[in-house]
């Protein structure tokens, strides 16, 4: 499966898609002029992910800002990683957050009670 | 040079010093008019950035001026209407202000709507200043589990996410142009002793 590896900006993340790594990350900062464009290869890679997963999928999530119209899309991505996990396969949401920054933290406590998928919230120095 | 030219040099001038002393009066940082693109907006959240990190403003309100002025400017860059081209001072375009206080930031949006759409616009802002805290994260979560993104790439979060940040009320107006479209106003205040 091709590798997504993006380099990050000062408006758009750092994504890594990797299987045969099992490596999947999106870090730093989200507010693309285009959303919509900026994600759908990274869903649409999720979506071929899901036909041919790996057991155990651990996904970071490493941000220090998004925008509300990037987080319409992060919660596409988690969709994904619903579906990956109703179809037996498993998952793990490593949600990254800055020790002081409450704000990210509980962005990341609404993900988990909005999507059905097992959070593990991460704080960093 | 004939005089009268001379003396509205002088004028112009004049008015560019009261224009400092009033920007000055009101503690203004920051202000803008003209069409706000991406660059603008990334432009001007890392000038304040920068401004507030050499001022040594905490991370939490850093955090929280960076996200107001980036759903504002992306408020005015997605919804100012392009009313009344003829019009050069109403032509899709906005004012954008930043403000440092003692106690607050405050930042301000401008731009022109048509009156069609201020009844919906009055409605969800009241809806918004109206929630407590955990109300507006229902809504917020509602929102964001069934809205769509709009062909423009707006979620329809960003007033739930700026009163969510502050914790403060969003203080609006709309000025009457004519008829057909108005001026809508909007200043969202962060605390900076959090």
């Amino acid at each position: 499966m091709d590798v997504i590896k993006i380099k990050g900006t000062e408006d758009t993340p750092s994504v890594t898609l990797d299987a045969a790594s099992n490596a999947f990350e999106v870090a730093g900062r989200s507010l693309p002029e285009d959303v919509a464009s900026f994600y759908s290869p990274i869903l649409g890679w999720l979506d071929s992910y899901i036909q041919n997963p790996n057991p155990k999928t651990i996904f970071n999530f490493k941000l220090v800002y998004f925008n509300t119209a990037s987080s319409k899309l992060i919660l596409d991505i988690l969709m994904k990683l619903e579906e990956l996990e109703k179809n037996g396969k498993e998952v793990l949401v490593k949600w990254h957050y800055s020790e002081d920054d409450e704000d990210m933290k509980e962005a990341g406590e609404e993900y988990a009670d909005i999507v059905d998928l097992p959070f593990e919230q991460i704080s960093y120095a | 040079m004939n005089t009268g030219e001379k003396r509205d040099n002088v004028s112009f001038l004049e008015f560019v010093y009261d224009f400092y002393k009033s920007m000055k009066r009101h503690e203004i940082s920051l202000v803008y008019e003209g069409e706000i693109t991406h660059q603008i907006t990334k432009a001007f959240t890392s000038l304040t950035e920068s401004n507030m990190a050499k001022e040594e403003e905490s991370n939490m309100v850093q955090k929280k001026v960076f996200h107001v002025m980036v759903e504002c400017l992306q408020n005015i860059s997605k919804h100012a209407d392009d009313y009344g081209t003829n019009d050069y001072i109403f032509s899709g375009r906005g004012i954008f202000l930043v403000a440092k206080g003692k106690d607050e930031y405050s930042v301000t949006t401008g731009n022109t709507v048509e009156n069609t759409k201020i009844a919906e616009l009055k409605r969800l802002l009241e809806q918004v200043n109206s929630l407590d805290k955990d109300e507006l994260t229902e809504l917020y979560k509602k929102q964001i589990k069934e809205g769509r993104l709009s062909d423009k790439g707006g979620a329809g979060l960003g007033f739930i996410d700026i009163k969510r940040k502050t914790g403060r009320n969003l203080d609006y107006h709309f000025l009457p142009i004519n008829e057909e479209a108005s001026f809508f106003l909007l200043t969202s205040t962060i605390s900076r002793n959090n």
